[in-house]
């Protein structure tokens, strides 16, 4: 019988207008870095896409200068609906060079095509709409008549999901009347700077908004800058903790959106297929990229063997690959480093005793790709069920009792998000109540909305992002 | 009442109607938010080139060339079978439908019609479309099919009396088709757009799979809405938990409403994802359509010739 091969449909790589090499955005200009340049790789084909000039501490401080003059001469003193307008402006143009952002964010991140053009742009969009929206109304916001912004946000962002992350800074800072300097990550600089563009499309005034390419060193640098008045910063947990002791004993306003190790309960109740296609999206969207992501699976033991058997046969449909192919599930891992480190772990996974299960996908010979993979036999005792592993790894563990569920769902140093499947509301209701968690999803996974704010607990960082909490990180009240 | 071949757990399930009741009722339900995005997600695979070839193709051998209209006469039978033999008289190579499907009277103008070219005569049998009517009737309805010469029937349950839970009734009309058919194949035809919820889909599913069904059919093409991809999902899902159970293969149709090659494929891309490609087959799965059938041809000139033709370039019987 013959096989249904799906023909290779590929969006053309010249829609991202590649550019040989890419300059920091500091008060309305794209600069020469005075930094150590960087090159950015094709996760999925180990090419150099475009060589990066980056920030110096001399850069910075222009930066944070240019910030503070925007912040007190035009953006701070701007009315809100004038403000409002820039926003909204930012946010029409990201939808109509959406199709170039995203086949941008897919070359230099590895993430499939379908989901940079399906969730992230149409959420980076949303999220300048939202936000402008906001602007004109911080007085009714219920924070008392008049809050004011903090002044310059140094903002810090991760590589997982580099536009998306962006706006999730920009557009509430901007909305209350701050004025930015960003760091986007190391590896995925690119949309980014693209962004600057938009900015400058839009006619923002000059120092508004700066974007610092670089890596760690500029961002410890920016975190240290007297001239910051709050510090926002997504990305790892490790890092978190060292920003946290570097602005201690400081007066800048500091959070952190970090790591997070998400249980994934599923109930003997449970809609089966869907909740299949729940943990399929909870783990292996955007390769398991995600700090929210439903990394650790639950399962009550009485559906346990059947849920895994339906699992598998789910995965195994998963189709890996380019990226930019439309049809791909599951794109490239970011970088080489981190492909180590899902490495590491998951063989860890293996000596302590776990059963691994990799699907039977065919792997590209050249960038770097891990198969979807499922641990089952897996104890919290596991470092697999620990440590937060950042890739497309699944550890599935089981339970006999609602009680049992919780505990072992709370037990984990993270809290960022959980996931509960349960055909009965008052199962999910109750089991909502007692998760730690910034986000509880029922019958679904991984669905953000810029009115949700996001966040976490212990070591998931604190602070919120989106909604009406969100804006609280961006003013004085 | 069970049939022989089942596991123990599924042949005890139909010990009687309670059991039946629980188990049916015991089934895991369907999120109707999540079987709706994944329909909608995997309805976005891009197929084209020589896998859209393979797929309009494999299309063509699914089709159940159907006419079901008060109308009908021994005239537009022949057409139609005339039709089914050769797709396109223009080019050869094009491969037959799987089946001509209509009432039972006109069975024996469409085995005359078919004779010695392996099509089969399909016949929506049982007081189609409602199946409102006695056993006997139904079953009398079943036997001019079968004794006409139809190789496979299409029945409709009783959406009645699966509403007011009367399932074992159902599980029963279905058994004694299924025992008239004689070595004809049996399709049920849920009418999912009567079941409404998707839970009742897959209850439906099981109930008629239970009951021997060869396939499970989504509709009569009379009632709105009829098939859709949700529901094929369901179904889908059903006929593959169904061989995880028992290893049997039982065959899904989805009919009413298919009438592009576009939409055509985004079923095949479920047939391949959801159950698995074993299913692609004309064996295992069909599409119950009239018009379909000309869209795909004319797909397929344009996949040959590099230009589309135009509906004049096609049969419209």
């Amino acid at each position: 019988m013959p096989v249904f091969e799906y023909a290779p449909a590929p969006e053309s790589r010249d829609l991202a207008n590649l550019k040989p090499s890419y300059r920091p955005f500091i008060d309305g200009e794209f600069v020469d870095g005075g930094g150590e340049p960087l090159k950015t790789v094709n996760p999925a084909t180990e090419e150099v896409l475009a060589e990066v000039s980056t920030a110096s501490a001399a850069d910075i401080d222009t930066a944070v200068k240019a910030a503070r003059k925007a912040f007190e001469k035009t953006w701070g003193p701007m009315p809100g609906s004038e403000r409002a307008k820039y926003l909204f402006r930012i946010a029409r143009l990201i939808q109509e060079r959406s199709r170039e952002l995203a086949v941008l964010e897919t070359l230099d991140n590895g993430k499939p095509i379908k989901e940079s053009r399906d969730s992230d742009l149409p959420l980076v969009a949303a999220h300048f709409f939202y936000h402008a929206g906001w602007a004109d109304k911080l007085d009714y916001a219920g924070y008392g008549p008049d809050p004011k912004p903090l002044g310059v946000a140094g903002q810090i962002i991760p590589w997982n999901f580099p536009l998306l992350m962006l706006a999730w800074k920009i557009a509430p800072a901007l909305a209350t009347g701050n004025t930015v300097v960003l760091k986007p990550a190391e590896t995925t600089p690119l949309t980014a700077l693209v962004f600057g563009e938009i900015c400058q499309q839009a006619g923002l005034p000059p120092g508004v908004v700066n974007i610092l390419p670089g890596a760690g060193d500029v961002g410890a640098r920016l975190v240290g800058h007297p001239g910051i008045d709050k510090i926002a910063f997504t990305g790892s947990t490790e890092v978190g903790k060292l920003i946290q002791r570097q602005v201690a004993g400081t007066p800048k306003r500091l959070t952190l959106e970090l790591g997070g190790k998400a249980a994934n309960v599923v109930f003997d109740d449970a809609p089966l297929d869907q909740a299949v296609e729940g943990i399929v999206n909870g783990i292996f969207f955007n390769q398991g990229h995600v700090c929210c992501a439903g990394s650790r699976l639950l399962a009550q033991e009485s559906v346990a063997e059947e849920l895994l058997d339906k699992l598998r046969h789910r995965i195994s449909t998963l189709r890996l690959g380019d990226p930019l192919d439309k049809n791909t599930d599951v794109g490239a891992i970011n970088s080489a480093e981190q492909l180590t480190r899902i490495r590491e772990l998951a063989d860890s996974g293996e000596a302590e005793g776990a059963q691994r299960w990799t699907s039977p996908c065919p792997v590209p010979d050249r960038g770097f790709f891990f198969a979807p993979t499922v641990f089952s036999g897996v104890h919290q005792s596991m470092r697999i069920a620990r440590e937060e592993i950042f890739g497309p790894v699944l550890s599935v563990l089981t339970f006999r009792t609602p009680d049992e569920a919780v505990a072992k769902a709370n037990n984990t140093p993270y809290g960022l998000s959980a996931g509960i499947w349960s055909e009965k509301g008052s199962r999910i209701l109750w089991t909502a109540n007692r998760l730690r968690a910034g986000v509880v999803w029922a019958n679904t996974f991984n669905r953000f909305d810029p009115a949700a704010p996001f966040g976490g607990y212990q070591e998931s960082g604190f602070g919120r992002e989106g909604g009406r909490t969100g804006l609280e990180g961006y003013l004085s009240v | 009442m069970s049939a022989p071949t089942l596991p123990a757990a599924l042949a005890d399930a139909t010990r009687d109607d309670a059991s039946l009741r629980r188990f049916l009722h015991g089934l895991p339900g369907v999120d109707q938010v999540g079987v709706e995005a994944r329909a909608t997600a995997l309805a976005t695979r891009s197929i084209k080139k020589s896998s859209k070839l393979w797929a309009i193709d494999t299309a063509i051998s699914m089709v159940d060339l159907t006419t079901l209209e008060g109308a009908d006469t021994h005239g537009k039978v022949r057409a139609l079978t005339a039709k089914a033999r050769r797709p396109d008289p223009e080019r050869p190579d094009t491969p037959q439908v799987a089946a001509v499907c209509v009432y039972p009277d006109l069975v024996a103008t469409a085995v005359d019609g078919l004779k010695g070219t392996g099509i089969g005569v399909a016949s929506v049998a049982t007081a189609f479309p409602s199946g409102r009517s006695s056993r006997q009737v139904k079953l009398a309805d079943v036997a001019l099919a079968v004794e006409s010469g139809a190789t496979e029937v299409d029945m409709v349950i009783d959406r009645g009396a699966f509403l007011e839970g009367r399932y074992g009734e159902v599980f029963e009309d279905i058994q004694a088709v299924k025992a008239a058919c004689g070595d004809a194949h049996l399709k049920v035809i849920l009418e999912t757009g009567e079941l409404v919820t998707y839970d009742n889909v897959r209850r439906a599913s099981w109930l008629a799979l239970l009951a021997g069904g060869d396939f499970i059919k989504t509709s009569t093409g009379k009632v709105s809405p009829a098939a859709t991809l949700p529901v094929t999902h369901v179904m889908l899902q059903a006929v593959r938990d169904w061989f995880t159970t028992t290893g049997e293969l039982r065959g899904v149709k989805p009919a009413g409403g298919i009438r592009t090659t576009k939409d055509a494929i985004k079923y095949l891309v479920a047939v391949h994802e959801v159950a698995g490609e074993q299913w692609l087959t004309p064996e295992l799965f069909r599409f119950g359509a009239s018009s379909l059938l000309n869209d795909l041809l004319l797909q397929r000139r344009t996949q040959h010739d590099g230009h589309y033709s135009g509906p004049d370039y096609v049969a419209v019987d």
